[in-house]
């Protein structure tokens, strides 16, 4: 197991590096000078070749790509804005920051975000879930699936404006939604987030819910869950213990994927509530082709999916003996 | 004899009676395509330590028969009516929490596949011991010592180890010793076998029904044993039902069955199957047809449209008309006369047996 | 099914049994690797599916295989029909060798080689009419018969005791017999010589078992042409096979014609098997009871099979000899013409009941304690 979980740490290495030189590539390949943008109105070919050399923009991309790698591992004194310790991105074009520390900023705001819907459509959707599965057939079972269908067919960027035009703009009812730091004012953080945390979790409850009927109500099939009711254990602890193990599989592959890219940045949901996540920051990056910026969210990002992959696989090992003892 | 039909009567004390007694059972389920009558008008009873041998083809209710007694079937879907009496005690309308104290405790099943029916995801001893611990109250440790005995009595080798394993660790035929553990963790009145040596290799399969018929020596459990294989009921069973189409067509000792068959489908199954020293020259003699659907199962007897015989019974169209009725005791549900029956199977389907 | 069916003119008998044979095996070796290894995944051992067989068959004859799971008769089967390619050995069919024969080479032999496989349901295309399917390697092999595919088929179809009619049907339209004729009827569209039949019979239930084994005898008799039969059920082999290979652990431990080895097997293995079949006793006298032999535990695994003789962890009289050298499979003295073993201490040439049962299985010999069995064999 430990032997497979250093492979799997080797591959995400391996693929987060040629993710890296796919990035270069792709944003020399686009037609977008990020000189143009920044040297402003009096803008001459001097000017942007002075910020061409001054950005390192001059240099072959193969030489602009050692040195950046060479930055993300050792660190640079290089830059003029000052030292930049490992990992160094370097420092944003658009906002001359320090591009590392820029994401420690942000982190926070996507962290928050991501923990806390995932605590309520975890709770909400498996819940409903399984009592689907357990009642299954009766209007419980018709509503719970009927109401999920519904409301997972829903989008951020129509039920989020929908709930702020509601709850915040004409009934006052909630704060406009904003991040506070959490160990500052605990009860603001909280205030805060919750409108963005109710309509995240709503979608993904609706969607966990009817994941965990079907792979409850396929468990509850199985022949090793008959047995079980034919040695005489009741139904709830066959329902707990032998379905749910099972259909733990499935939940935690998806859990683990929606996991990784939310903490990548939940581009839309941060957008729309205009909360200063990673996924602001990537539209941000994007939006000005700061590379060093883009290159620095891009690779975080696939390092959260990546590392949230191995999880769910040393969690399969958790949850069925079959992976621990392969 | 044990499978003697006798009217329901008053409910037996432990101890006098048959050990199980269905009466007239009818299973149905709901499908997309209508209504499936799996089983249609049952009976048959099973006497303490003795094993009833229940053979028949895919579709001909065996193994629904058996979910049903242990009420084991979906009850959304499923219809059931008729008398399932254990001890005289009546299943059919138990409650859910009567029959979960039975199951596993009084009445144990082995199923066919052990790879499937044990759980991935505990210990083989783990569950061995927990029907012990639900049924007898046993604490989790005198349990788990009960259950690596159990192990060592079916003969999985060095049990005290072995229990820790899990399933996919363990070979097919240790996993089918495994499911025997389980089952008779409890020492049940009565074991309900389907199928349970059908995935296995022929040295294997001899092992595990042998091992059966010692540990039901040494425990005196009932056993209902389904199979489709006509040389394994003629090892395990004292007593043979033939199913076909969801009802008995036929029933008696193994001798009798086996050796004096008295309906055509019997008939049919014996001539259809190669032993190891049958006549080579002879060609096998198949049942024509297939086995009908149970959607629209057909009208009098089910056997009429596979069976070769029905010119022979007096009045035309008796068999497409009237169902035949399976009497009490040694019977066969045949229009067809004791006497034809006899002079049939003797001039006509012996000689053919090589 | 209709027995009474006319059949299209047998082709001329070939050579017969003592002819030049059809299809010779030898040494035939197929390992399947088995991946591992850290950090980077490699090769660490091979599963030995089938390790050194040797099969001939003759024309128009019927050669059966029998074995447990796990024993590489399926795997020999698919070699034989050239589905995969042999780890070792040479296959040589009608004087030409095929064992490493690439597609282009292996074109006109396709034809002549035809598989059935196991399952009636998986081995047909659902979205595929049955005409199609028939036709389907008449097309590939660009064969246009005499009258139109269409209407070979159509004979196909009565050949194998369907309706013609049913040409246009799909295979769910079909119970599981009549799925196992569909594929009997593609197996002959090409007019094969040689038919490899993986287990045809046994996912069919016993009432339907007999109509295809008849089918397939009729096939076998009236067309003249070869089978080997692969399945696990020993009395169906002995109906259906003139002579019989015992497979354990990728290697033939016995093979002879099927009289001598159902009534005088020599091997141990052979008798443990033979001895372990359930049997329906018609006879009303006890007629001469047959030995019992019940072995301890499951067939050890391919991928580290035992030393010398691979069956000597499971037998009852293997000595130090058995561990250290492997016995060559070779005809021993009171054996027929062509009767083969491979074994070092042969039993008795006889199937009926010896004086004292061997029990094996230490649960068993404990459970009878009136007669405990021989300890069993430790590993050397």
């Amino acid at each position: 197991m430990l032997r497979f979980l250093v492979r799997r740490f080797i591959g995400a290495v391996v693929i987060l590096f040629l993710l890296s030189i796919v990035t270069f590539l792709l944003f020399f390949g686009v037609p977008r000078d990020p000189a143009l943008l920044m040297c402003g109105k009096t803008c001459n070919p001097d000017s942007i070749a002075n910020i061409h050399h001054v950005l390192g923009l001059d240099k072959p991309i193969t030489e602009q790509y050692w040195i950046f790698l060479h930055n993300l591992v050792l660190g640079s004194n290089q830059f003029a804005q000052g030292p930049c310790p490992a990992p160094c991105f370097g420092y944003s074009y658009h906002t001359n920051e320090q591009v590392w520390g820029t994401l420690m900023d942000r982190l926070p705001t996507t962290v928050s975000l991501t923990l806390g819907a995932a605590v309520c459509f975890l709770i909400v959707g498996l819940g409903t879930g399984l009592l689907a599965a357990w009642r299954r057939g009766t209007l419980i079972d018709k509503t719970a699936t009927a109401g999920a269908m519904v409301i997972s067919s829903l989008q951020i960027y129509f039920l989020g404006p929908l709930a702020l035009a509601i709850l915040v703009y004409q009934t006052h009812w909630f704060d406009k939604p904003a991040y506070n730091d959490f160990t500052q004012d605990p009860a603001s953080w909280f205030t805060g987030l919750i409108i963005p945390w109710v309509i995240l979790s709503t979608i993904f409850a609706a969607q966990y819910t009817r994941m965990a009927r079907s792979s409850m109500i396929e468990q509850l099939q199985e022949e090793h869950v008959r047995t079980a009711r034919a040695k005489g254990m009741s139904r709830g602890y066959v329902f707990f213990r032998y379905a749910w193990r099972g259909s733990l599989i499935p939940i935690v592959t998806i859990f683990g994927i929606d996991l990784g890219s939310l903490f990548g940045g939940a581009i839309i949901t941060e957008y729309t509530f205009g909360l200063p996540g990673l996924g602001n920051l990537a539209v941000q990056s994007v939006f000005f082709s700061d590379l060093p910026l883009l290159l620095g969210v891009m690779l975080f990002s696939a390092s959260m999916i990546l590392l949230f992959n191995i999880i769910v696989d040393a969690a399969y090992a958790f949850i069925d003996p079959r992976v621990r003892l392969s | 004899m044990t499978t003697l039909t006798k009217e329901a009567g008053a409910p037996n004390p432990a101890g006098t009676g048959p050990l199980l007694s269905v009466r007239d059972l009818h299973v149905s389920f709901k499908t997309e395509d209508g209504v499936v009558r799996a089983v249609d008008g049952l009976s048959f009873d099973v006497e303490r330590g003795r094993t009833l041998g229940i053979v028949g083809e895919s579709g001909s209710g065996k193994s629904v028969t058996n979910l049903t007694i242990l009420g084991l079937h979906n009850p959304m879907f499923t219809t059931v009516e008729g008398e399932i009496l254990l001890d005289g005690r009546e299943l059919t309308t138990a409650r859910e929490s009567e029959l979960e104290k039975l199951r596993g405790n009084k009445v144990a099943m082995i199923f066919q596949d052990p790879l499937t029916a044990l759980s991935p995801y505990y210990t083989v001893g783990r569950q061995i011991a927990e029907p012990y611990m639900k049924h007898i109250g046993a604490s989790k440790k005198e349990a788990w010592a009960r259950a690596v005995e159990m192990l060592g009595k079916v003969g999985i080798p060095n049990p005290r180890e072995r229990a820790k394993e899990y399933p996919h660790q363990f070979s097919g035929g240790m996993r089918q010793r495994a499911m025997i553990a389980m089952a008779l963790v409890c020492d049940p009145d009565l074991l309900i076998a389907d199928e349970p040596t059908t995935a296995l290799d022929v040295t294997v399969q001899a092992q595990i029904l042998d091992l059966l018929k010692d540990l039901q020596q040494e425990f005196g459990t009932g056993i209902v044993f389904i199979t489709h294989d006509l040389g394994v009921i003629a090892d395990m069973a004292d007593d043979i039902m033939v199913m076909y189409a969801g009802g008995a067509v036929e029933r008696g000792t193994t001798d009798e069955v086996l050796r004096a068959p008295r309906h055509p489908y019997t008939w049919g199954l014996l001539n259809s199957m190669p032993r190891l020293d049958s006549d080579l020259a002879a060609q096998l003699s198949p049942i024509p047809g297939s086995p009908p659907s149970l959607l629209t199962p057909p009208s009098g007897c089910r056997f009429h449209p596979r069976c070769t015989f029905q010119e022979r019974v007096e009045g035309t169209g008796r068999c497409v008309r009237e169902r035949p009725l399976l009497a009490p005791d040694r019977a066969s549900a045949c229009h067809l006369t004791e006497e034809q029956k006899r002079t049939i199977f003797i001039e006509e389907i012996k000689p053919r047996l090589g | 099914m209709k027995e009474d069916l006319v059949l299209p003119a047998p082709r001329e008998k070939s050579a017969g049994a003592d002819g030049e044979p059809l299809l010779e095996v030898s040494g035939l070796v197929k390992h399947f690797p088995v991946k591992g290894g850290f950090p980077i995944r490699r090769t660490v051992g091979a599963v030995q599916a089938v390790d050194g067989v040797d099969i001939t068959v003759h024309a128009g004859e019927s050669f059966g295989l029998v074995g447990e799971s796990g024993c590489g008769k399926s795997t020999t089967g698919r070699l034989i029909a050239r589905l995969l390619e042999p780890t070792g050995g040479t296959i040589t069919y009608r004087g030409q060798d095929i064992s490493h024969a690439n597609r282009k080479q292996l074109a006109p032999i396709r034809s002549e080689i035809q598989m059935i496989f196991q399952d009636p349901y998986s081995s047909l295309n659902p979205r595929q009419t049955v005409g199609k399917i028939i036709s389907g390697p008449m097309e590939i092999n660009g064969i246009n018969p005499e009258g139109g595919r269409e209407k070979r088929v159509r004979e196909l179809l009565e050949i194998v005791g369907l309706n013609p009619e049913h040409y246009n049907r799909f295979p769910h339209e079909f119970s599981g017999g009549q799925r196992q004729r569909i594929g009997v009827a593609r197996a002959l569209a090409l007019e094969p010589k040689l038919i490899v039949a993986d287990e045809p019979v046994s996912a069919l239930d016993v009432s339907i078992q007999a109509q295809v084994v008849n089918l397939l005898q009729k096939v076998q008799r009236e067309l003249g042409i070869a089978f080997v039969f692969i399945a696990h059920d020993l009395a169906v082999v002995r109906h259906f096979s003139q002579r019989v290979a015992v497979m354990y652990l990728g290697k033939i431990i016995e093979v002879g014609d099927r009289e001598s080895i159902y009534t005088r097997p020599r091997h141990p293995y052979t008798h443990a098997l033979l001895s372990a079949v359930p049997e329906v006793n018609l006879a009303t006298d006890d007629a001469t009871a047959r030995e019992r032999i019940r072995l301890a535990g499951d067939v050890p695994s391919p991928i580290s099979p035992p030393s010398g003789c691979r069956f000597r962890t499971r037998c009852w009289k293997a000595q130090d000899k058995c561990a250290t050298e492997e016995p060559p499979l070779v005809q021993i003295s009171g054996n027929r013409e062509g009767h083969l073993t491979a074994c070092h201490f042969p039993e008795e040439p006889t199937t009926e009941a010896r004086d004292e049962d061997i029990v094996l299985d230490p649960a068993l010999a404990a459970l009878e304690e009136g007669t405990p069995g021989p300890e069993p064999a430790q590993e050397a």
